[in-house]
């Protein structure tokens, strides 16, 4: 019954969403609205367990004396400290006349979110542009025909996305000649689009399949079954 | 003055890449952390110089630039922040045009978010839109001008509830305020009560969910800003005609603000981010250089 239930559960689930968008009447429109309250539900808890794992995953580190356990601690401290000013803000929010959520400009949730969450994530995405740079450096070589089709594509996207072989033209004010951006344009617009579209295919064809096999009860590891 | 300085800097910065050329070209290629430097540099000292770079406005920018054209003055528009701050230098730009550009045509705005920062992302979009004097004349309300939703979770299931309900997955806004106070959700029901909705993303879910499911389940009419790490995936959908217009990444920001003759942060940092892509493009270069040198060497 450990198997069959789950098997069940999600068997009725998918057979729902997967009729409703057909027949999106009674009784299959109702129950997925229902269904998607529950998804909600369920997505709200997955996110305090997510934080919960990663206090037990932190605690775990400073308790075994891990390396970088210093790093563990200070996880800690950001996640206690932003929860307890987002419940103060928050409590405090529902007594106030007209109430005010704990989100809203000007309350301390709002200044960590501003001045401390805001810049220390985009400094950590920001170094993205390094590794991005740096990497081009050293795999944009012209090796073979393939890796020459590369570099060539990503010379005209690159220089195309940003005014930067457009800029005599544009200075000038001529607009009679096909731009560089044209080129990158066009790139994006017919070989990229028709990659992406072929690849997204693929993908819906191997998403229906394995979810038939889920619906249909043949597909077992997410029950711990083969 | 700073600005002066950046530029000399700017100078001898380019003038050096020519020296790192020479050296390639002479056997001797530079490391990595090199790369890193000219890199910082590069995005840097463009910032401190305060310029624009002028951009051609794209066929993709100018067909949503047309279709929020067409919108009468009091039409509703659904705004979905789905972001958060690290994709904030290349969304918020365009999020604060939005904002600009709906205000002064008097559109009513419906915020929400399908990623937890995303509301707050669009406070500080509206706090920016208020500083402009046209705007702040105009006296806005709160629920009657423009609406905060908030966030929902559920990703996607968020999108299919609201084709049947907007108000069962949002029975209070961000200022805990229940929908049916808000006089500006008094004729919103569904999708049908939309006129346009204006998603900016930088992942999951984001403009794909709302093709997916409000564009072509619900019928709503849909444009997007998206990074440009992710516009690549939307393309087709663009293709196809059900997403209206994309805007990509940094440039399609600065296209928008241009479009919209609204110049904001986007039109600065293109300019930055072009130095940027010209100081790669030259590294990709000098990196082909030190390849084939050290092929030929290998030769003899």
């Amino acid at each position: 019954m450990r198997r069959e239930i789950p098997l069940l559960i999600t068997s009725i689930a998918g057979l729902v969403f997967a009729i409703s968008y057909f027949i999106p009447h009674w009784p299959f429109g109702e129950s997925e609205s229902i269904f998607g309250d529950w998804i909600t539900i369920v997505q709200s808890f997955a996110i305090w367990l997510g934080a919960l794992n990663l206090l037990k995953v932190s605690f775990e580190k400073i308790y075994r004396k891990r390396k970088d356990s210093l790093y563990a601690g200070v996880i800690i401290f950001c996640l206690v400290a932003t929860l307890i000013i987002g419940f103060y803000d928050g409590f405090s929010g529902l007594m106030q006349e007209p109430e005010v959520s704990f989100r809203a400009p000007g309350t301390h949730f709002d200044w960590v979110f501003v001045y401390i969450y805001t810049p220390l994530s985009s400094t950590m995405f920001a170094m993205l542009a390094f590794f991005v740079a740096s990497a081009s450096y050293r795999a944009f070589r012209a090796r073979n025909f393939e890796a020459t089709l590369l570099l060539i594509a990503a010379f005209f996207v690159m220089g195309g996305r940003v005014p930067l072989f457009d800029l005599p033209l544009l200075k000038l004010g001529i607009s009679d000649v096909p731009y560089f951006s044209l080129f990158a344009d066009w790139i994006m617009s017919y070989p990229l689009t028709g990659g992406m579209t072929a690849i997204m295919i693929g993908i819906a064809l191997g998403i229906m399949s394995s979810s038939l096999r889920i619906i249909l009860g043949i597909e077992r590891s997410h029950v711990g079954g083969a | 003055m700073l600005s002066t300085v950046a530029t000399i800097l700017m100078i001898i910065v380019g003038l050096s890449m020519l020296y790192i050329l020479y050296r390639t070209i002479k056997g001797q290629p530079i490391e990595r952390r090199y790369v890193f430097l000219y890199i910082a540099l590069a995005i840097s000292l463009p910032l401190l110089m305060q310029k624009t770079a002028p951009v051609p406005v794209t066929r993709d920018v100018m067909k949503l630039v047309d279709a929020l054209n067409e919108l009468p003055p009091g039409s509703k528009v659904l705004a979905a922040f789905d972001y958060d701050p690290p994709s904030a230098p290349e969304l918020q730009p365009m999020g604060v045009a939005f904002m600009k550009f709906a205000f002064k045509h008097d559109l009513q705005v419906i915020i929400m978010g399908l990623w937890p920062q995303g509301p707050q992302q669009a406070n500080q979009a509206i706090l920016e839109a208020m500083k402009d004097p046209e705007i702040a004349a105009k006296n806005l309300q709160y629920g009657v001008d423009y609406v905060n939703l908030g966030f929902q979770s559920g990703n996607e299931f968020v999108i299919q509830s609201m084709g049947s309900n907007f108000k069962r997955m949002f029975p209070k806004d961000d200022r805990l305020i229940p929908y049916d106070s808000l006089p500006i959700m008094n004729s919103v029901t569904n999708f049908s009560n939309i006129d346009f909705v204006f998603n900016l993303s930088s992942g999951k879910p984001g403009t794909v969910e709302w093709v997916q499911i409000a564009v072509d389940r619900f019928g709503a009419k849909c444009g997007a800003g998206n990074t440009a790490v992710q516009a690549p995936q939307v393309y087709p959908y663009l293709r196809t005609g059900q997403l209206t217009g994309l805007l990509g990444g940094m440039s399609g920001g600065a296209e928008f603000e241009k479009a919209l003759d609204e110049e904001g942060k986007a039109s600065t940092f293109i300019f930055s981010q072009m130095i940027s892509h010209a100081t790669v493009i030259a590294f990709i270069l000098i990196g082909n250089v030190a390849f084939f040198m050290s092929r030929k060497k290998k030769k003899q």
